[in-house]
């Protein structure tokens, strides 16, 4: 045995019944915590996470400035003639193109995790059952919000100007945020459908990639043949690009907004229940 | 079942749970009496944690009912949920976070807001000996630690029913006795105890009512003592003063209490296994007389003494194979034992 295993076991105290029998008689039980307040506490295990393991911010901080750099610089010259005026275009596209993408580690976490002994306990606990889920997307809405201000950052210091100021910037990133937290009900299915966190990640993958460059982050689609054309447009990333970008910029996009509003709901409303449902039966 | 019977925790009535072609659990029945351990022995694999997970609401069974304190586990999950508490197989708590993290947390779960969270989880740590760990991830806490987390952890609010499922599987034997002194505190505070096992020696020490089950079905149940009486009164063992005498001794055992008598390796020692036909007497009378016997005999006995049936003869008694035969035969998922059925 390791040195470190027998000094915990010298070190451990013994057991004070007297104590723990004062704690025991203590019977009255506070009232349940509210599916609010609940989801919150999930919501602070995550940011504990996040305390214990700070590698884990690596793909929301390095990952989208590599993204931002990369196509500022890739495509910059050949579709806007220079990379100071691509990215006038391309910064808030990448922005929800990154986060979009940064949402399905949610899955992997809640594969991961739901192995684990702990989400026994979790689900033998009297409190509102879809908290758990919450807690989790709640705590990646923190991380979206970093991922955020990261890219922000880059793309100010390479030359972006939103003209919507600061209150566009967040109007945006705020839109960016609820459409993520809802779009990752997907992900929270997969997590709890399929076996190994490799399959969740796969399947991610094959969903995310098409999804975020069959858009209009990079290129106006009006160059685009018919029937992609078609696709594209009624894409629920292209009208969150859409709306982000016209945010930004100053503007009201409310055809966007709305549409993107609708599709974030569509998600809670068939992947939540879909969720549960698999959670309540694992 | 129609009503809930009064003073019992658990009730369950022809429980099932498949998984695909296995069946896990095959028609158990239980009625856990309030404010006891019971005690669910068996080997790996015979259901024991399936069993569990349907009556901490984590499973749904496949037929059959179950009732916890009255409350049906499936149409009533969530008044189910508000009385009992878990400790799993497997460490129950959160690994990445530290002892006080994970405490406070489930206590702010259980509806204490933060003042009251972290109080009670110092409190816990404090008698659980755990103060100078708080501050340290689970996942460096050694399997000692994890257990007694594990146990705070489920009475944060002091439950009115708790599941542990094999608590001390992989301890060592000190941290064992420090486990079972925490469910004699908890049982002695009014908390009923379902305690699941593959150690005969945990069901004899801690249990008061014990349903062996093997193979998804509950092969006998009882009190520790009708569980025993049920292969003997027990055996009684001696040490003669000259191994010459033993041949002689062994005579006398057999007349006397008509006893299946063992002779031992060591060459002045013998046993003799009481069975509950041979007399009304119990196993002290059984062995007053035949000390008085083989006195008579001129036998001088040196040292004797009277063992209970271990809980180990009464599962091979039971099923006819000992728990490791049924451990491998589970695996292979075997053809049922002949002696067995």
């Amino acid at each position: 045995m390791s040195t470190a295993t027998t000094t915990e076991t010298r070190e451990l105290a013994p057991v004070s019944a007297e104590s723990l029998a004062a704690l025991l008689v203590a019977k009255e039980r506070p009232p349940r915590p509210s599916a609010w307040s609940a989801s919150l506490t999930f919501g602070w295990r995550a940011v504990l996470k996040i305390k214990h393991v700070p590698e884990q911010l690596f793909d929301v901080t390095a990952f989208p400035i590599m993204m931002v750099l990369m196509y500022t610089y890739l495509f910059g010259g050949a579709l806007a003639g220079s990379p100071k005026e691509y990215i006038q275009f391309l910064l808030p596209g990448i922005l929800v193109m990154s986060v979009v993408m940064i949402t399905m580690y949610t899955g992997v976490s809640v594969n991961t995790d739901i192995e684990k002994g702990v989400f026994d306990r979790f689900r033998s606990l009297p409190i509102w059952r879809p908290s758990t889920m919450v807690g989790y997307l709640l705590g990646d809405a923190l991380r979206y919000a970093i991922a955020s201000v990261v890219m922000l950052t880059v793309g100010i210091v390479l030359g972006y100007r939103p003209d919507g100021g600061p209150v566009g910037v967040i109007a945006g990133i705020a839109l960016l945020i609820v459409f993520s937290f809802a779009f990752s009900w997907i992900w929270t299915m997969f997590g709890l459908m399929l076996r190994t966190e490799k399959s969740v990640m796969g399947v991610s993958m094959m969903v995310i990639f098409p999804l975020t460059f069959l858009s209009n982050v990079f290129v106006d689609p009006r160059t685009m043949p018919g029937w992609l054309q078609a696709f594209v447009n009624n894409s629920p990333v292209t009208h969150l690009a859409s709306a982000v970008r016209g945010l930004m910029a100053g503007d009201w996009p409310a055809d966007e907004i709305a549409w993107t509003l609708g599709w974030a709901a569509l998600f809670l409303l068939v992947f939540g229940p879909i969720t549960m449902r698999l959670y309540n039966r694992k | 079942m129609s009503q809930h019977t009064a003073g019992l925790a658990i009730e369950t009535v022809g429980l099932v749970k498949t998984f695909g072609e296995t069946r896990a659990v095959d028609g158990v029945d239980l009625a856990v009496p309030t404010g006891t351990v019971y005690g669910v022995l068996g080997p790996n694999g015979a259901g024991k944690t399936t069993t569990v997970k349907m009556l901490a609401t984590l499973l749904r069974p496949d037929g059959g009912e179950a009732r916890v304190f009255g409350h049906d586990v499936v149409r009533e999950a969530d008044d189910v949920r508000g009385r009992v508490s878990l400790t799993g197989q497997y460490a129950s708590v959160d690994e990445d976070l530290t002892g006080t993290e994970n405490l406070v947390l489930l206590g702010r779960l259980l509806g204490h807001d933060k003042k009251a969270a972290r109080e009670r989880a110092a409190q816990l740590l404090e008698a659980f000996g755990l103060t100078e760990a708080a501050g340290r991830q689970i996942k460096n806490y050694s399997g000692g630690m994890r257990r007694r987390i594990d146990i705070a952890a489920s009475i944060l609010n002091t439950p009115d029913l708790l599941f542990l499922d094999e608590p001390t599987t992989g301890l060592d034997p000190r941290s064992r006795n420090q486990v079972w002194d925490i469910v004699r505190a908890v049982v002695a505070q009014g908390t009923t105890v379902l305690l699941t096992t593959q150690y005969l020696d945990e069901a004899d020490q801690l249990a008061s009512r014990i349903a062996v089950i093997d193979r998804g079905k509950v092969i006998a149940e009882g009190t520790k003592g009708e569980l025993k009486a049920s292969v003997g009164a027990g055996s009684v063992h001696l040490r003669l003063r000259d191994a010459e005498q033993r041949p002689e001794a062994a005579e006398v055992l057999r007349q006397t209490l008509g006893a299946r008598v063992q002779l031992e390796p060591d060459p002045v020692a013998l046993t003799a296994r009481l069975g509950t036909s041979a007399s009304d007497d119990t196993a002290a009378g059984q062995a007053a007389r035949a000390l008085g016997e083989l006195a008579r005999s001129g036998i001088t006995v040196d040292n004797f003494s009277l063992g209970q049936p271990s809980l180990d003869e009464v599962f091979l008694a039971l099923t006819g194979h000992d728990t490791q035969a049924s451990q491998a035969a589970t695996a292979t998922t075997a053809s049922k034992d002949e002696v067995a059925a």
